[in-house]
């Protein structure tokens, strides 16, 4: 009973810190790399606590429901957009046993839940009563249906060649060579995950010089930081996700006790490179976009999943 | 527990099917149809089968119904309630399906009523995979080739010039 309650706390602490990490990050790591300093003042020390100042502010505004809106769809949209990110969060281990719950089929779970989490933007999409918003949607749903494909083929490659589903068994089967061998799957699967997350460059449902802010123009308050959370955990369920699955997870050097920090660094590392592909690269577009997830990502996964196959078979 | 859960679940998948059907507006049917696919596969998952219920919601959820969203935006469905929706044929079409659902019950009752499903885990990945590939092969791969035909006659039929009739 209190190793669960421990694990319930672990992963609650783990959702509400490691998102407002990555998005203090992203100001930080985003305005020194355009020569500007972010914020510096609240907290004191380089500005610290923005995001908290910014989820007070959110809390104190009023949450607006658009009179033409689809007033149930409208107020269920950003609990649908994060809470399958917490159950993906509980399901990611950070070393052997310091996982949420450990499922037999991990991989898959988190796949699944990933999946059910881009309904909130649908839902939003749909339920606003706005133009600017159902052509958000339209553009959500356009870019997840070709993503999605290449993102679980890339993660399939993975468990074909751990011989395993559970993300601490294929982590365990990890090892250094997989950095070359696996180097396509990594690829694909950090892009087309950026793509789910809807992250730029891959971020034409939110274009916010064509359509204001896509599926979320018409939310305030806690609603809208619902939305934003929702992104920032998909961030780091990405990055844990690509640490564990292509990066090795808990092994490097030093004592196995200190597993725990590998993890952490690794994840961290691929989360800053999310935010510095943000800083780099123009937005795509729609047609850009089709054409790389079709042409080019998922015959690279395609090929990928072949070359693990061979790999299983002769090694 | 596993009767109980189940119960629960089918209860969940049939309330929601009837509302998916009787919705006035095309999106709630749709998000209903979410609930209903969602309650499916906790019916797997309460049978111990958590490979296919993960399927279930991989595919069923995180696609198909993506693309069911995606078509309705692209038609010119109103977010507004549709009063004509439901047709004169509705009694009718409620009738087959009554008388449908009475077939497939009762035979599903006569085949396997006596027959009682162990909790056991017989639904992660490797028994089931087992199951596909080598007792089932021939059937899959014969369903593998109906899809691919398909796949291929939709392609043709979108790639048909417009002057052609």
């Amino acid at each position: 009973m209190l190793e669960f309650v421990v694990r319930v706390v672990g992963v609650l602490v783990a959702f509400l810190v490691a998102p407002l990490v990555v998005g203090q990050a992203e100001h930080k790591v985003m305005a020194h790399m355009q020569s500007r300093l972010g914020p510096m003042y609240a907290g004191g020390f380089h500005g610290w606590a923005q995001l908290v100042a910014d989820g007070v502010k959110f809390v104190q505004k009023e949450s607006v429901t658009p009179a033409a809106a689809d007033k149930r769809v409208f107020e269920w949209a950003p609990y649908v957009a994060i809470l399958p990110y917490l159950a993906a969060l509980a399901a990611i281990p950070i070393a052997p046993g310091i996982v949420g719950a450990d499922l037999d089929s991990g991989l898959f779970f988190v796949l699944a839940v990933m999946s059910i989490g881009v309904l909130g933007s649908l839902m939003a999409g749909w339920g606003s009563g706005n133009k600017y918003s159902l052509v958000g949607g339209l553009r959500v749903a356009a870019q997840l249906m070709s993503y999605e494909l290449p993102f679980v083929l890339s993660a399939a490659s993975v468990a074909v060649a751990a011989g395993s589903l559970s993300l601490t068994g294929i982590a365990e089967a990890w090892n250094p060579w997989w950095l070359l061998w696996q180097l396509p799957g990594l690829v694909v699967f950090f892009i087309a995950g950026l793509a789910e997350l809807q992250r730029p460059p891959f971020d034409m449902p939110v274009a916010d010089s064509e359509v204001i802010f896509g599926p979320y123009t018409e939310y305030t308050g806690l609603r809208f930081a619902l939305f934003l959370l929702a992104e920032y955990t998909g961030i780091v369920v990405l990055s844990a996700l690509t640490a564990v699955l292509f990066l090795g997870g808990w092994s490097g050097p030093g004592p196995d006790s200190l597993g725990w920090l590998w993890t952490l660094l690794k994840t961290a590392l691929v989360a800053l490179l999310v935010i510095w592909v943000r800083v780099s690269f123009p937005r795509l577009r729609a047609d850009q976009l089709q054409k790389l997830a079709w042409q080019l990502l998922v015959p690279v996964a395609l090929a990928q999943l072949a070359l693990t196959g061979v790999g299983v078979v002769l090694f | 527990m596993t009767t109980a859960l189940f119960a629960v679940a089918a209860v969940v998948a049939v309330v929601s099917a009837v509302l998916v059907v009787t919705s006035r507006r095309i999106v709630h049917a749709a998000l209903w149809l979410v609930v209903t696919l969602g309650a499916v596969a906790g019916c797997f998952g309460a049978l111990h089968a958590e490979f296919v219920a993960l399927v279930q919601i991989l595919v069923y959820v995180g696609a198909i119904v993506v693309l069911v969203l995606f078509a309705l935006m692209l038609t010119k469905a109103p977010t507004n309630p549709l009063p004509t929706l439901t047709t004169a044929r509705s009694p009718f079409a409620a009738a087959v399906a009554g008388v449908l659902a009475l077939l497939l019950g009762t035979g599903v009752v006569i085949a396997f009523g006596k027959e009682k499903i162990k909790p056991v885990p017989a639904g992660d990945a490797e028994t089931v995979g087992t199951a596909i590939f080598k007792t089932w092969v021939l059937p899959f791969e014969v369903l593998s080739v109906l899809l691919l035909a398909a796949l291929i006659g939709a392609i043709a039929l979108s790639q048909r010039k417009s002057g052609e009739s």
